[in-house]
């Protein structure tokens, strides 16, 4: 089967600087593809030449074995993209709005409302797309990316400015649509967006891809340690640390801020024992490695959004 | 395939894909432009402040400027006749009615003081006839439009019995005939050069903006992009375009002739006056490639705004939208032979109240579209997708 996308050596530079150095990616066909990195990283730039939008200075693209730029007619009808920003006609309904980008699919009005249900926007299909919340807005934008039934799609942060809720909202409706077998492209600077989400993520800095690999692979290879919390003042640091060695623990570091007590080790196991034997659980917390540490290490710097 | 984190298993979907064959193309080509027009429309009739801008405020400037200028050049000219004056004399019964419809005649004796009157301001002319048949008219031109009407109405009376005393002597009918409509055309009413003065400039604000204010918003707000990434083609986009904004020009065009033909403000269409209509389709296209342009340079809707402006209004006041061109000095007038919205102005007003006909229309035409191309190819050079 031939990859979504193949890309290689992509390169583009604006000025003095270069926001593309390099990248290479394949997707396969179904996967869940997430390209992970802080603001400036390069992402959205690297999306839009896979996208066909930019040609890159230097770099060959692939999409469904067809060439996107320039501008391929053919391949258009197969790939939906969703914005960052809201692009949509101005003083039109939500309903008018979808059954207008659907139309230049030759999508009819009845899956294009279909699309809007399926986003759970129904009832607001007769709001005017600039009195919708930044949610139903990326909701609506969506589901203008996914009305005529692309089998590739391309989404740019589609979770930023959300709340919460509707973050998990809007998780609930990408894992469906990759579920249905379409491939799906997203850029996040959101951590655990990507780790919940992606089957593979690429992480991206400088305009460079560090590493490519599922994330519980990712977070695996770090082998880094545990790091387990309780609330401080159940358990004096020099008690602790003397109990923990009469275990057996192995403790890569221990201290107390006045707030907790946290110990990181590789073995959880022994420690959680002592602190349950010394009735010391109060506000327990025990935090793995996740994405975050495989930027730090990948990088040396702490993961700024 | 790579390791997969969700439980269920991912089957890729076979995808047919509504857009497969020529036949379906055709079908797509066609909806995307008429959903595509549908959505330019309802937005532009949904955005108020557009509306009154393009609609309703070019014709607030026909009522204020149709009424001041109303009582300016009453129809009424007030002539004074020293003596007799046989061919004003000789105008008896329903002639007359007609003849004090446009001419307030008052008999004087002392000439004098009528020609002080005139140099006043008081009376447009004095009239009298000397012993030999010749007429003398003396008028004033302080009024030129109402010079001018005294003049043409009191030469066409002298025509006409002059005919009149040919018929008599000779028995034949007169070789030379003049055209009963030339009373009519000679009186230029203000209305008369209002009408489609002001219409161009109405068209000219409305494709110029539509044009430039729709180029500069799709592109910041990315929906340019968004086609760009759409089986659409840059025609559709384009025809569009045009198709809304040449159906708002004709709205405007509609609005302004049912005014403007009210009998408060009096105008008369002559027969060839729908050629109107073709000559505001090709004027829109013609100022929508300015629009283009501006939006093609125009980084943000401010800037599209003002270059707009910067161009909309200087060539309103120099192609005599608001005030005849007559008297400029020549380089202004040649200036104002380079730009379509004169051409349209000058057509529209020949064809509306003139007796113009298809002859007055077709060459203007030709100038609009060719303007159009040549705009629209130094557009398409400095045309950009995206604002980064």
């Amino acid at each position: 089967m031939t990859a979504a996308i193949s890309a290689d050596g992509i390169r583009q530079r604006y000025g003095d600087v270069q926001a593309v150095d390099g990248v290479s990616l394949t997707v396969e066909a179904g996967e869940f593809y997430g390209i992970l990195g802080p603001n400036g990283a390069g992402k959205t730039t690297t999306l839009e030449i896979l996208e066909g939008i930019r040609k890159p200075d230097e770099g060959r693209v692939e999409l469904l074995g067809m060439a996107p730029w320039p501008r391929n007619p053919k391949l258009l009808p197969r790939i939906g993209v969703q914005f960052q920003a809201s692009a949509f006609f101005r003083k039109l309904t939500a309903r008018e709005t979808i059954r207008t980008f659907a139309s230049f699919y030759g999508t009819g009005p009845k899956r294009a409302d279909a699309m809007l249900e399926r986003v759970g926007l129904a009832d607001k299909a007769g709001s005017m797309t600039e009195e919708m919340s930044g949610g139903q807005a990326q909701r609506l934008s969506i589901a203008c990316a996914l009305a005529h039934d692309p089998e590739l799609v391309f989404l740019d942060e589609p979770t930023t400015g959300l709340d919460p809720q509707a973050r998990r909202n809007l998780w609930d409706l990408l894992r469906d649509i990759n579920r249905e077998g379409r491939t799906v492209v997203l850029t996040t600077h959101y951590l655990d967006e990507a780790e919940v989400l992606c089957d593979r993520v690429s992480i991206m800095d400088h305009g460079k891809i560090l590493h490519t690999g599922a994330p519980a692979a990712l977070i695996r290879e770090l082998d880094d340690t545990v790091r387990i919390t309780v609330e401080s003042g159940q358990l004096a640091v020099d008690r602790a640390r003397e109990l923990l060695t009469a275990a057996g623990a192995e403790i890569a570091a221990l201290e107390d801020d006045g707030v907790s007590l946290s110990v990181s080790t590789r073995l959880p196991a022994p420690i959680l024992a002592v602190l349950a034997e010394q009735n010391a659980l109060r506000g327990l917390e025990v935090r793995g490695a996740t994405l975050e540490d495989v930027f730090l290490q990948l990088t040396g710097r702490e993961y700024r959004a | 395939m790579s390791p997969t984190t969700s439980t269920e298993p991912k089957v890729p979907a076979q995808r047919g894909g509504s857009a497969g064959n020529g036949a379906d193309a055709g079908r797509e080509r066609v909806s995307a432009f008429w959903s595509l027009s549908r959505a330019m429309l309802l937005s532009f009739r949904r955005d108020r402040s557009a509306l009154f801008f393009v609609m309703l405020f070019p014709l607030m400037f026909l009522l204020l400027f149709g009424t001041l200028l109303k009582g300016a050049t009453s129809p009424h000219a007030k002539v004074a006749q020293v003596g007799a004056v046989q061919v004003l004399d000789s105008v008896q019964g329903e002639g007359r009615t007609e003849l004090e419809k446009v001419l307030q005649i008052s008999k004087v004796d002392d000439e004098s003081a009528a020609l002080t009157k005139v140099r006043k301001g008081d009376l447009d002319a004095v009239i009298k006839q000397d012993p030999d048949g010749r007429i003398e008219l003396r008028f004033s031109t302080a009024d030129q439009v109402r010079a001018g009407s005294v003049q043409g109405i009191l030469n066409s009376i002298v025509q006409q019995a002059n005919q009149a005393a040919y018929k008599e002597a000779t028995g034949k009918p007169p070789a030379f005939t003049l055209d009963a409509t030339q009373v009519e055309d000679q009186s230029l009413k203000p209305i008369q050069f209002l009408t489609p003065g002001l219409l161009g400039w109405a068209v000219a604000t409305g494709a110029v903006f539509g044009a430039s204010l729709t180029l500069v918003g799709w592109r910041q707000k990315k929906v340019l992009r968004r086609l760009r990434l759409a089986p659409v083609s840059a025609f559709s986009v384009i025809a569009s375009r045009v198709v809304v904004s040449t159906v708002t020009a004709l709205a405007q065009t509609a609005i302004f002739l049912v005014v403007a033909t009210t009998p408060y403000f009096g105008l008369k269409l002559t027969g060839n006056w729908w050629l109107i209509i073709p000559l505001v389709i090709c004027a829109t296209i013609a100022f929508m490639s300015i629009g283009l342009l501006a939006g093609s340079i125009a980084k943000t809707e401010e800037a599209a705004n003002g270059i707009s402006q910067i161009i909309v209004l200087p060539m309103s006041f120099l192609s005599g939208s608001f005030f005849k061109m007559d008297d400029a000095p020549t380089w202004l007038k040649t200036i104002s032979e380079a730009l379509p919205l004169r051409h349209l102005v000058d057509a529209a007003g020949s064809v509306l109240s003139r007796g113009g006909g298809v002859m007055d229309a077709l060459p203007t035409m030709g100038i609009l579209l060719g303007f159009a191309v040549v705009l629209t190819l130094i557009s398409a050079k400095l045309f950009k997708w995206d604002d980064v």
